[in-house]
């Protein structure tokens, strides 16, 4: 490849009159370099040899969760335990505000609550995966989506702590078990499917703006609001568009319906499968071309 | 045959200051008006850390990299490792290679010694099943005893150095990267580990090290790389490259 420099000589001169052409080069460089067939088969080829390396990112993850609660007697059922005291909280009072019974309304935010810490987890530590990662970056060469699949699989670690705070309240209310429940697994899969993508794209614009992951974090905050979590899609009269445009809503409810006995709708499968093929495509072509430069950003 | 080939390899940072890192300063600037051309630049400099470097690594060699404190000795490594892909220029692997840059890479101070065996042994791309089995081989010869069912933070540096040490040289990769060498801790344990590097070492295919320490380098090399300034000067066997260091930094010397 020959660069693209007008004159004769070396296009890295130090000389003040080429010092501004100097970065609009690189960035055609690397735009030009990743976009190259290459690297989606190298951008493929890392998110295979991380997932290949089950043992290490499992371990990592496993003792992630361990430092966390290291000394403490319950230790990561604290996870549980400051769930539950929430669920019981907020359900009481909401069901009180907004006139539901009590037997309905608390498996709901249950379910609610543990599938959208796993999703907000998925978004907010996955967009800081490689700003944590930074030292192991730079000193280690290997597939960088480890990194995405460690993050995806502490949240998941937490999510089968938090499940047991819905298992306990589906028992003691008596949510019925279908045919339905059965989606839960598939629904399940999907949702860390998309939460791997989320991590890459995230972590990337993160690692190179960072900024990003403050903006990220209160827009996360704000969609637990706009969801239905602590309120039901049918207390929405009109302004139905507010629920079908939120990718979060539809995350939440191929795994949070199952989880309440009811399969989700057709089209709740197809709204996931839009946004797992969408943010898959994205974040590929993203990962192509920007994967190779961020070793140069942590 | 385990090789490394470089060939014109560029290799430059970026450096976004605090406010070019920053998504608001950029939309600011485009609100603005402020020109593109403007707006790069203000992203600040770029780092040129090599410059057209080629380079080749053959079965057999040691290679020691020689060069001041930021002359991209380290890049260089970096680049052979394959964590910098190079802008401009080709890398050509052959062989399994070992990055050695740190040997406390990626321990956990909190956990015990026996799962930060296991945990450095998985960074190093063994399975956790080949850690099992070497486990109580690494454990003998770091002599940490039943320290080991301890975690780590309890340990002095030297006791660190150990394990990290005694895990470290128990792979046998194609390709050795070193950056200063592998330190071994106290005295005692120095001359123990002396035969178990020199073991280790033989088994590689290829070796490079950038150091300071002329008796490291004469010890260890059969060639060397004098890099200045992210270029290469000269490469050649180890006297005549050390020689020509001497002469460009009269004032400057090598530690003995």
């Amino acid at each position: 490849m020959k660069p693209a420099s007008p004159q004769q000589g070396h296009p890295y001169a130090e000389h003040p009159s080429r010092r501004q052409t100097q970065r609009g080069f690189w960035a055609m460089q690397q735009i030009r370099q990743g976009l190259h067939a290459t690297n989606l088969h190298k951008a493929l080829a890392d998110l295979g040899a991380g997932l290949r390396q089950v043992e290490l990112w499992s371990t990592m993850g496993m003792q992630e969760i361990g430092d966390r609660y290291r000394r403490s007697i319950i230790g990561p059922f604290w996870l549980s335990l400051s769930l539950g005291v929430m669920v019981l909280g907020l359900g009481l009072l909401y069901a009180g505000i907004f006139g539901q019974s009590i037997d309905d309304y608390l498996p709901y935010v249950a379910a609610g609550f543990t599938v959208w810490g796993l999703i907000s987890g998925l978004v907010l530590e996955g967009s800081r995966s490689f700003i944590d990662a930074e030292r192991l970056i730079r000193q280690l060469p290997g597939p960088l989506s480890l990194h995405i699949y460690r993050v995806v699989w502490t949240n998941f670690i937490v999510f089968a702590h938090n499940i047991w705070v819905f298992i306990v309240v589906a028992l003691i209310f008596g949510v019925q078990l279908s045919w339905g429940t059965l989606a839960v697994i598939p629904g399940l899969l999907l949702l860390l499917l998309n939460g791997v993508w989320i991590g890459l794209l995230l972590g990337l614009i993160s690692a190179r703006f960072r900024d990003v992951p403050q903006i990220i974090a209160s827009v996360t905050q704000l969609a637990f609001f706009m969801t239905p979590i602590i309120w039901k899609p049918d207390m929405l009269s009109g302004r139905t568009f507010v629920l079908g445009a939120n990718p979060f809503y539809h995350l939440l409810e191929i795994v949070r319906g199952p989880l309440l006995g009811q399969a989700p709708a057709p089209e709740q499968w197809l709204a996931v499968g839009l946004i797992t093929v969408g943010g898959w495509s994205l974040t590929l072509v993203f990962f192509s071309v920007y994967r190779w430069r961020l070793a140069y950003w942590v | 045959m385990a090789h490394i080939r470089l060939h014109n390899v560029h290799i430059s940072f970026p450096l976004y200051e605090v406010a070019g890192r920053s998504l608001k300063k950029r939309l600011i600037e485009g609100s603005t008006g402020g020109r593109i051309g403007n707006s790069q630049d203000s992203g600040g400099t770029v780092v040129q850390a090599l410059e057209g470097v080629s380079a080749q690594f053959e079965h057999g060699d040691r290679v020691a990299l020689i060069g001041h404190n930021g002359a991209g000795k380290t890049t260089l490594l970096r680049v052979l490792a394959g964590i910098y892909e190079p802008a401009l220029g080709t890398v050509d692997v052959q062989g399994q290679i070992a990055p050695l840059f740190d040997i406390g890479l990626g321990m956990n101070p909190e956990a015990t010694g026996y799962d930060n065996i296991l945990l450095r042994g998985l960074y190093l791309g063994l399975s956790k099943r080949e850690m099992r089995k070497r486990a109580p081989a690494i454990a003998e010869f770091t002599e940490l005893g039943d320290f080991l069912d301890l975690p780590m933070r309890t340990y002095s540096l030297g006791m660190r150095m150990r394990l990290g040490f005694a895990v470290c040289t128990e792979i046998d990769p194609d390709i050795l990267l070193l950056d200063e060498g592998l330190s071994a801790g106290d005295a005692s344990f120095v001359k123990k580990a002396d035969a178990r590097l020199r073991e280790f070492w033989d088994k590689a295919a290829v070796i490079v090290l950038a150091s300071h320490s002329e008796t490291m380098i004469r010890n260890l090399c059969n060639k060397a790389i004098l890099i200045e300034h992210g270029r290469v000067v000269c490469t050649g066997t180890v006297e005549s490259v050390l020689e020509r260091y001497k002469a460009d930094s009269s004032s400057v010397a090598l530690e003995p």
